[in-house]
């Protein structure tokens, strides 16, 4: 085959004579089995089908220029003041773990039980709803499930999203990226270079590294938490001590050393001076803590 | 010209029949919305498969920029959002046909169901349909992180608590997911391959299965 000189030879495809032809194939119901204006997909349907995407694509770059995506501050760790909200689509679940019967002993009815069961079920609804009727109306089992999962989905994506504003309100968040947007705007009017985002991550350098009191904070038990270097435990969610004094002043630091604060335990104070500390020693490195401002 | 070219490979390889076969099918009155306005809802899956092709070129126009690292992570959005041009038209399209495509999926599916279409022959199309929902769902879950801000990294991190509660996998689950102790820079560089490399492959595969089935079993007759 193939190798004579005729240039015009076509190749014909035949089947391996070793395979057994199939005979009873499923049929496949093709147009002609339901009479009534039937039209071909290529191109006359296909044409109408792009005109539907047409449409959905303005809708899409409608709202894409009506409302730009979202972007807040860069990911911090250390942030605990942070209320975390799944996209709106895992919403269902989410609240589904805050209710009593469904969380902390019974977590598991929250996380595999319901999930599973309304999954489950879809995934396996041809095997479960088995019989030959289509009609929903005449399916009264299936159909009511499906109309009882979905307005048990509407009613806790709804209630999600009702608690989370209500807890923005109670706390008086406004949400980062809305913030972070407003900054952008505010800088444009003012004709200042946009708030350059990476500054923020950035670690800041410490202050007066060669003041004596570089060498009390070594001697402090600030240390064993907040790093030799200052930079606190981001997994542990302890802060970095560089760049404090934006935070706090002097009165603020020596509160915090002797009352603690948020999950930092009281009396670090009393501890650091029966490490060999005067308070002499102390104040200095207050005043030297207090200066640690991020370099504008 | 082209017509030459196409019939010498066509000669060679004789490609007429794979493309005929998907081109050489009539679509039946009672799903066509030009005969029956109330048809459009079989227009819900095939706008989901829109949808899908947007955000496929969209991604791969994100990724260009994209860096996935937890130093630049943040930047690199940051540049690819306010700084190049029209960046802020790809990566809203992204965003905002991420949530699209789960609500014409929805829709969707609530179409085959209410109209019966998951019936035999048709039940394992029904099957594969649900898994490119969670493989969807799966995308959403993944490409949330992505832009490392501070909704990214805690939805991230209370989505992974949840499924580490789950009783003997969940341990496996989070080690799988996070890569480290905490939601790091193991995570991030997880989930970027996960959502640009395994899903899509996954993704693609599931709609090869589910396009064929359609093929071979045509759509179901009306009601």
């Amino acid at each position: 085959m193939a190798h004579g000189p005729k240039s015009n030879e076509k190749i014909v495809y035949v089947g391996d004579s070793r395979v057994i032809k199939r005979s009873n194939k499923p049929v496949a119901y093709d147009y002609a089995a339901y009479p009534g204006k039937s039209e071909v997909f290529i191109p006359n349907f296909l044409l109408k089908e792009w005109m539907v995407a047409v449409v959905a694509l303005v809708g899409v770059l409608v709202l894409v220029m009506s409302d730009p995506a979202p972007l807040g501050y860069p990911a911090d760790p250390t942030n605990t003041s942070f209320i975390p909200m799944p996209d709106w689509y895992f919403l269902f679940m989410y609240q589904l773990l805050k209710y009593p019967y469904a969380s902390d002993q019974y977590v598991v009815i929250g996380t595999l039980v319901f999930p599973g069961l309304l999954f489950g079920g879809l995934l396996l609804a041809p095997f479960l709803d088995t019989g030959k009727e289509r009609r929903f109306y005449r399916r009264p089992i299936a159909s009511a499930l499906m109309f009882l999962s979905l307005i048990s989905v509407i009613y806790l994506t709804v209630f999600s999203w009702h608690h989370y504003t209500k807890e923005l309100e109670a706390t008086g968040t406004i949400p980062e990226h809305i913030k972070a947007e407003e900054e952008r705007q505010a800088a444009k009017k003012s004709g200042q270079p946009a708030p350059s985002a990476g500054k923020t991550t950035q670690v800041a350098a410490i202050v007066d590294e060669s003041d004596p009191a570089a060498q009390i904070y070594q001697k402090s038990t600030c240390v064993s938490c907040h790093g030799a270097d200052l930079k606190g435990q981001a997994a542990a969610k302890i802060p970095a001590l560089r760049g404090v004094g934006d935070k706090h002043d002097k009165a603020g630091l020596l509160a915090i050393m002797k009352n603690g604060v948020g999950s930092m335990p009281p009396g670090q104070y009393d501890a650091s001076k029966a490490q060999g500390l005067s308070d002499a020693d102390l104040d200095k490195l207050a005043d030297w803590l207090a200066k640690q401002k991020k370099a504008q | 010209m082209m017509k030459g070219v196409y019939n010498w490979i066509d000669e060679r390889l004789d490609i007429t029949p794979m493309w005929r076969d998907v081109a050489d099918h009539e679509v039946p009155e009672h799903v066509n919305p030009a005969h029956h306005f109330s048809a459009f809802v079989y227009c819900f899956g095939g706008l989901t498969f829109f949808i899908t092709l947007i955000q496929i070129l969209s991604g791969m126009f994100l990724t260009m920029y994209y860096v996935p690292d937890i130093i630049n992570a943040y930047k690199s959005v940051d540049y690819l959002q306010h700084k190049v041009a029209f960046g802020v038209i790809v990566r809203g399209m992204h965003h905002w046909g991420a949530s699209l495509v789960i609500v014409m999926m929805f829709l969707h599916t609530l179409r085959v169901f209410f109209t019966g279409s998951y019936k035999a022959p048709r039940e394992m199309n029904w099957v594969v349909g649900m898994l490119i929902f969670f493989v969807m769902l799966g995308l959403g879950f993944t490409g949330y992180l992505l832009p490392w801000d501070n909704k990214a990294y805690f939805a991230t991190q209370v989505g992974i608590k949840i499924a580490a509660s789950v009783p003997y996998l969940g341990g496996y689950i989070q080690t799988f997911l996070q890569g480290g102790d905490i939601v790091g820079a193991q995570t991030l560089t997880r989930f970027f391959a996960l959502h640009v490399f395994f899903l899509p492959a996954v993704l693609l595969a599931l709609l090869g299965g589910h396009f064929y089935m359609i093929r071979k079993q045509g759509i179901a007759g009306p009601l």
